[in-house]
């Protein structure tokens, strides 16, 4: 354990996050109990192993999974989850050994990538529960899902790169040894049945080939081709199926030159390309999809004899009464008919002071009920729940972005028409002026095609995304669209939000209040209680003992005999002051009552964070769904002078549209989603809410928002050297072209041409590496 | 010259060997994970800490 004592001078030994005052080892209690749980298991290497911080755990019940538990063809038991908060490859290995320690499992498997565990068992379906509980005790909070709804598309079309990718490198190297022989043979004496054999050969295996490999191609070219747009895939599909027909039309009639190499090796370069492209963006991807996580959650319904019985969310019908209890999320939206407690709504409004709730009230699916059990009579369910209404509004504000035309897609829409209307100037200057046979000046036409299919220009951008989103991964940033990058370089006006953005979203004590006396005596009643606020309490003086007979009043507050600590109105305080943040008093016999004041801490480089974007000239906003004072104290600190409170999230998106210019938004709330699938570009903090994960382009992990600089920063750069790239590819097209006009490109001199320009630009991109 | 006519498919032979091989790794999962699996070749069996 040496080791992750030694590393713990100031943060918590588990999560990592900073200690509140007070505390020695742990953040939090959940903290504490996961740690407890790996070192019984003897499983204490985990500390030692990690490379990121573990998750904090949460204060949720695990979801009931039996409703999706299968039965295997051998009799053992299957289920697939979802698991949130794996960081790296020692979580992995703690999930795998604690649950294999279990006898009855068969296997448990975790994919790092798409973060999903499968887990099989003999014996009991019933096992299940136990199984998910040990995960979720761990800190990992996890959801089980169908897997046959869920082959993403994406990992379909991973698979289908990589077949393709598999097949043109074969085929490349393969033609480009028999192509190499036909090169020395013309210099040799090599006869021409010799190389009419090597060319059949090479189209034997070439035409197959392009068939197979070149269909990511074909098909993106064909959809541009039907929606009468171009791409760079256009000219890439023209140029390799004339350049495979050319060349099969010259090895039928023995004619000395075929192109079946350049054909497949620019399909293999450019294959290269996209692969990398794709993955890069993969680990980010598959968080997007634990927005299944939401509606997943089953529901215990309350059937008219009074019987439970748990259900699927989709099989509810508006007004049956559904059962919550404390721990678990709402599962559809409803108003309250019996019971009193507090709900965490920050995952629908982003305010994280619990908020209390009794009956009448209303509420809304995704909100965690963390006090007392409630009956709630549904009012809406599925797609029409407030959860639902969100992610349309999302949907919709995402339209207007997929306008946004990548910069190679806008060098493709001029270039493309430029290089046909070249080649055919050039097949009818060879027949007009030059008097040539309509083959030869045909042979000279595909020529231009062929020299300016753009190997270079396809690589230019994809070669430089994929080492500027590697740089940022290892900073804990990931990009989730292609196009991110460039939206990013040319943003001039941040928007942030600020609960759980600018500051950190867990509620702290405040110094001032920690008068120790008090404090000991509250930290002893609110050790049994896992309301955040007394949480807080608790992590402010952990060393107490807990104290006995502890009674919890549900929306109110704890007492254990005369004394009590809770609400002003619990406690009998008769002051009427006002304050900016949630509080708590504590009330005794014999000394006046004392009051605890919480305050959500800022981001530690929050403020230089704002300082930098302003010193780059950038136009700083905070919008807010929370209290003007709140919002008004957190701008003043930060020093951002545009800011507006109570903003609702159709507002938010509404008013981010509307600012002039080019918007980051960065957000963390389901209010915020809108928004973020609305602005320019978007990022999200990596424990933000699932929806507005799946929004945003960029997920930073981190607790620091110096990701938002670091962000802009590599975009410009990348910015640099993509336009860099492809003022190159076209110089070599300007320098290659008059010699392909004049039909003096043997394949020879094509190869060469294109592996040298392709070698360049990806060289060029590495330089994003060393750049400061 | 008629040492191409075996050199050549042997050479192929081969060849496709080994995209038969990819491709049959590609099916069977191995490269589902490779970030996972980069690591995983670092874990040893047992995990128990000494």
């Amino acid at each position: 354990m040496s080791t992750a004592a030694a590393t713990a001078a100031a943060a918590c030994i588990h999560c990592g996050a900073d200690l509140p005052a007070g505390a020695e080892r742990f953040c939090c209690p959940g903290c504490a109990g996961a740690w407890a749980l790996i070192n019984e298991l003897g499983l204490g290497q985990y500390y030692a192993r990690r490379t990121a911080a573990a998750p904090r755990p949460v204060a949720e019940s695990a979801p009931d999974p039996s409703a999706f538990v299968r039965i295997e063809s051998d009799g053992t038991a299957a289920l697939d989850l979802l698991v949130d908060g794996l960081s790296c490859a020692a979580c992995v290995w703690l999930i795998e050994t604690a649950l294999k320690r279990d006898p009855e499992v068969v296997a448990a498997r975790v994919n790092l990538g798409s973060r999903r565990l499968r887990l099989r068992w003999k014996g009991a379906q019933a096992a299940a529960g136990r199984l998910v509980e040990a995960v979720q005790r761990l800190g990992y909070r996890v959801v089980p899902f169908d897997p046959s709804a869920l082959v993403s598309l994406a990992e379909r079309r991973e698979r289908q790169l990589l077949r393709a990718l598999a097949v043109a490198g074969f085929a490349a190297g393969n033609i480009m040894l028999l192509s190499v022989a036909v090169w020395a043979g013309l210099a040799e004496d090599m006869g021409s049945a010799t190389r009419d054999l090597l060319h059949w050969i090479s189209a034997l295996i070439a035409l197959p080939a392009i068939a197979v490999a070149g269909m990511p191609f074909f098909e993106s070219a064909a959809a541009a081709l039907r929606a009468r747009r171009t791409n760079m895939d256009v000219p890439i599909s023209i140029g390799v199926v004339l350049a495979a027909a050319m060349s099969l039309f010259e090895t039928i009639n023995s004619g000395p030159h075929a192109y079946f190499d350049s054909a497949v090796t620019l399909l293999f370069f450019l294959l290269v390309g996209r692969y990398l492209d794709h993955r890069a963006r993969g680990r980010a991807r598959s968080a997007a999809e634990n927005l299944v996580a939401l509606s997943a959650a089953p529901a215990t319904l309350v059937e008219p004899g009074g019987r439970t019985v748990r259900v699927r969310p989709t099989e509810l019908a508006i007004g049956s009464t559904i059962l919550v209890a404390p721990g678990e999320r709402i599962a559809a939206d409803g108003r309250i008919v019996a019971g009193r407690s507090e709900l965490d709504r920050s995952l629908v409004d982003g305010e994280t002071t619990p908020a209390p709730a009794g009956v009448g009230d209303l509420v809304y699916a995704g909100m965690l009920n963390l006090a007392a059990p409630l009956r709630i009579e549904v009012t809406a369910t599925g797609e029409a729940t407030f959860l639902a209404e969100i992610v349309r509004l999302m949907e919709a504000a995402e339209q207007g972005r997929a306008r946004f035309v990548v910069l190679a897609d806008r060098v493709a829409r001029r270039y493309a028409p430029a290089v046909h209307t070249l080649a055919l100037f050039t097949f009818l200057g060879w027949v007009g002026l030059g008097g040539a046979p309509w083959q030869a000046a045909l042979m000279n036409a595909v020529a231009v095609l062929i020299i300016t299919c753009p190997c270079a220009l396809g690589l230019a951008v994809p070669a430089v995304q994929v080492i500027a989103s590697g740089r940022l991964m290892k900073r804990g940033i990931l990009l989730k669209s292609a196009t991110a990058l460039e939206r990013l370089a040319s943003v001039d006006t941040v928007v942030f939000d600020k609960t759980g953005t600018l500051t950190l979203g867990a509620p702290e004590l405040d110094p001032a209040d920690a008068e120790p006396d008090a404090l000991r005596l509250a930290s002893s009643l609110a050790a049994s209680s896992r309301h955040p606020l007394a949480r807080a309490i608790r992590a402010a003086a952990p060393d107490v003992p807990a104290a006995e007979g502890v009674e919890e009043h549900p929306g109110e507050g704890l007492s254990c005999g005369e004394i009590r600590i809770g609400s002003r109105r619990f406690c009998g305080v008769a002051t009427e002051d006002e304050t900016t943040g949630p509080e708590l008093w504590l009330a005794r016999p014999g000394a006046a009552p004392h009051r605890f004041r919480f305050s959500d801490a800022l981001r530690p480089d929050a403020a230089a964070t704002v300082a930098a974007l302003k010193r780059e000239g950038k136009r700083v906003l905070l919008l807010s769904g929370d209290r003007p004072a709140a919002v008004a104290a957190v701008a003043a600190a930060l020093g951002i002078d545009e800011w507006r409170a109570g903003v609702s999230p159709a507002e938010k998106a509404a008013t981010v549209a509307a600012l002039p210019g080019n918007v980051l938004m960065v957000g963390d709330g389901l209010n915020d989603a809108p928004a973020l699938a609305g602005a320019a570009v978007s990022m999200s903090p990596a424990t933000a809410a699932d929806v507005s994960r799946t929004a945003a382009d960029v997920v930073f992990q981190r607790d620091s928002l110096a990701a938002v600089t670091e962000t802009l920063a590599v975009a410009r750069g990348a910015e640099r050297l993509v336009r860099q790239n492809i003022g190159f590819a076209i110089l070599y097209n300007v320098l290659a072209v008059p010699l392909a006009v004049a039909g003096l490109v043997t394949p020879l001199l094509a190869a060469v041409a294109m592996s040298s320009s392709s070698l360049v630009v990806i060289g060029n991109a590495f330089r994003l590496r060393g750049m400061k | 010259m008629i040492g191409l006519l075996y050199t050549i498919p042997i050479a192929l032979f081969m060849g496709l060997l080994g995209l038969g091989a990819f491709l049959w790794a590609l099916r069977s999962g191995q490269y589902d994970d490779l970030d996972g699996a980069a690591a995983r070749i670092l874990f040893d069996d047992q995990g128990d800490e000494k």
